[in-house]
């Protein structure tokens, strides 16, 4: 194995690797050994801390929780996208009355938390009289912030797609509303899916923020029980694994679709633009 | 407008927050991606895999249940800190493996030619990781780590959702006592749309000065 930064080790940096994998593996292990004392010292090991989280009512509730997180990222994903494409085409837009609201929005959403937006919903809009129901208390601040950064994403996809497509499509005589919609869009959501899975993944992790409007979903779920039993750690470590599990899941999905995407045509690897969190 | 101006100190107070915690989370998210990042461009498989799992694990967790389990799950099992400095430590390590991934996708983007100098010239992987690569590295991701600047700034107000009094906190507080929303949030959005913006400002600056003619 050659790559950027070492060649096939000889063996004085065999040596080296083998004491590095000897300290690696002794401070892991003396990490680990600190938690289990830890968690021992304070009692959180004993058997009967952890065995609620072997029955089913627990789990029946969390995956509950699962459920209204999924319901709550899939509905909020939808309208994000729906939004975001209106907004990619309205930053590509000729007309300047469109494309200068639409960057506007863009760029102003992109520098504000979704927390901010969630509190905006909670607050203040129920003193001008629009008291959503809890779901849409979540839902709406979601999707305000993330249709800016699905836009970004569709813009990307929209502007690497190769001029003739659009320009073969205008020659055929289609208008520009369908050579966008028939030839370039369908083209350019294809390119973009990898990105479009890895930005979901981001948007099932903002939907925690149901922890703040208490609506029901896997996080609040969490402290509803670790409230009700007292196992605050567990309960806590338990969501977080879900949480893991779903979304590494998604995110390998992401990749899978990457590498298949970029597979037939040839060496040519696309990286997924992942907004930063 | 009055709402705002009225309650000026403690929303300034916030805002003095917000920063702090920026900084001081940026600053640990720095040190724990480059250590990060070392660890995965190296010869080291035990090392390499570690990095991976920590950066994998980190970006598919919620900041929000990362910050819930150190606040309420930590004191558990005694270890016991204050509420901002918890805050930073979780801020600094959730960042720091989306600034190690930044730092990679920029290691890799150095011609391998330079690194095979380095070593031709017998550098040591610590020297030329040191000397030749991550010089040139850092200035290719000039612009994303800005863009990781910014959601670290957007992302310290989830503290305020475990109790930290923050600007998003702040200006809440605020709305509940003069139950005047619209400027009150409006305010605290320009406030943190003037710290992206001194941050795009920055990174733009930094970008140009240190661009490598090639």
């Amino acid at each position: 194995m050659s790559t950027l930064l070492f060649d096939e080790p000889g063996p004085r940096a065999r040596r080296r690797i083998r004491v590095a994998t000897v300290a690696g593996v002794l401070v892991l292990l003396a990490l680990l050994a600190l938690a289990v004392r830890q968690f021992a010292a304070n009692g959180q090991l004993a058997a009967e801390r952890w065995q609620p989280y072997a029955t089913w009512p627990m789990w029946r509730y969390l995956l509950g929780g699962l459920w209204s997180t999924a319901l709550a990222a899939v509905v909020s994903a939808a309208l994000a996208m729906a939004a975001g494409i209106a907004l990619a085409l309205g930053r590509l837009s000729r007309r300047r009355w469109v494309r200068l609201p639409s960057a506007a929005y863009v760029e102003a959403v992109r520098t504000i938390p979704a927390l901010l937006l969630v509190y905006l919903v909670l607050f203040a809009l129920p003193r001008y009289g629009l008291d959503l129901p809890l779901f849409w208390k979540l839902v709406v601040p979601l999707a305000v912030s993330n249709a800016a950064a699905f836009a970004e994403i569709f813009r990307a996809g929209i502007l690497s797609i190769e001029r003739g497509q659009g320009e073969a499509a205008l020659a055929l005589g289609l208008t520009h509303g369908q050579s966008m919609r028939l030839v370039v869009l369908p083209q350019a959501a294809r390119r973009v899916l990898p990105s479009i899975v890895s930005q979901s993944v981001g948007l099932l992790k903002d939907t925690s923020l149901g922890f703040v409007v208490s609506y029901a979903e896997l996080l609040y779920s969490g402290k509803v029980l670790a409230n009700y039993n007292g196992l605050l750690i567990q309960t806590y470590v338990v969501v977080a694994l879900v949480y893991l599990v779903v979304n590494a899941s998604l995110s390998a999905l992401a990749r899978s679709l990457d590498r298949s995407a970029a597979g037939g045509g040839g060496p040519r690897r696309r990286k997924i633009t992942r907004v930063p969190r | 407008m009055s709402a705002l101006l009225d309650h000026l100190p403690e929303v300034w107070q916030g805002l003095v927050v917000t920063l702090q915690m920026t900084a001081a989370s940026f600053a640990g998210a720095a040190v724990a991606g480059l250590v990060i990042v070392a660890m995965r461009v190296g010869p080291v498989p035990v090392l390499r895999a570690v990095a991976t799992v920590y950066v994998e694990t980190l970006q598919n967790l919620p900041l929000l249940v990362l910050l819930v389990l150190a606040v309420f799950g930590l004191p558990e099992i005694g270890l016991k800190a204050g509420l901002t400095t918890t805050a930073v430590v979780v801020i600094a390590l959730y960042e720091g493996a989306y600034i190690a991934e930044a730092l990679r996708s920029g290691v890799n983007a150095v011609s391998a030619g330079q690194g095979e100098a380095a070593r031709a010239l017998g550098l040591t992987f610590g020297q030329s990781l040191r000397h030749v690569v991550l010089p040139q590295a850092l200035r290719t991701v000039v612009q994303p780590i800005g863009n990781i600047f910014i959601a670290l700034t957007m992302n310290t107000s989830l503290a305020a959702a475990v109790g930290v009094v923050e600007l998003t906190a702040a200006a809440n507080r605020v709305n509940l006592l003069e139950a005047r929303p619209i400027p009150v949030f409006v305010g605290a959005g320009l406030a943190y749309a003037a710290i992206a913006a001194c941050a795009g400002f920055v990174t733009g600056r930094l970008e140009r000065r240190l661009a490598v003619a090639r």
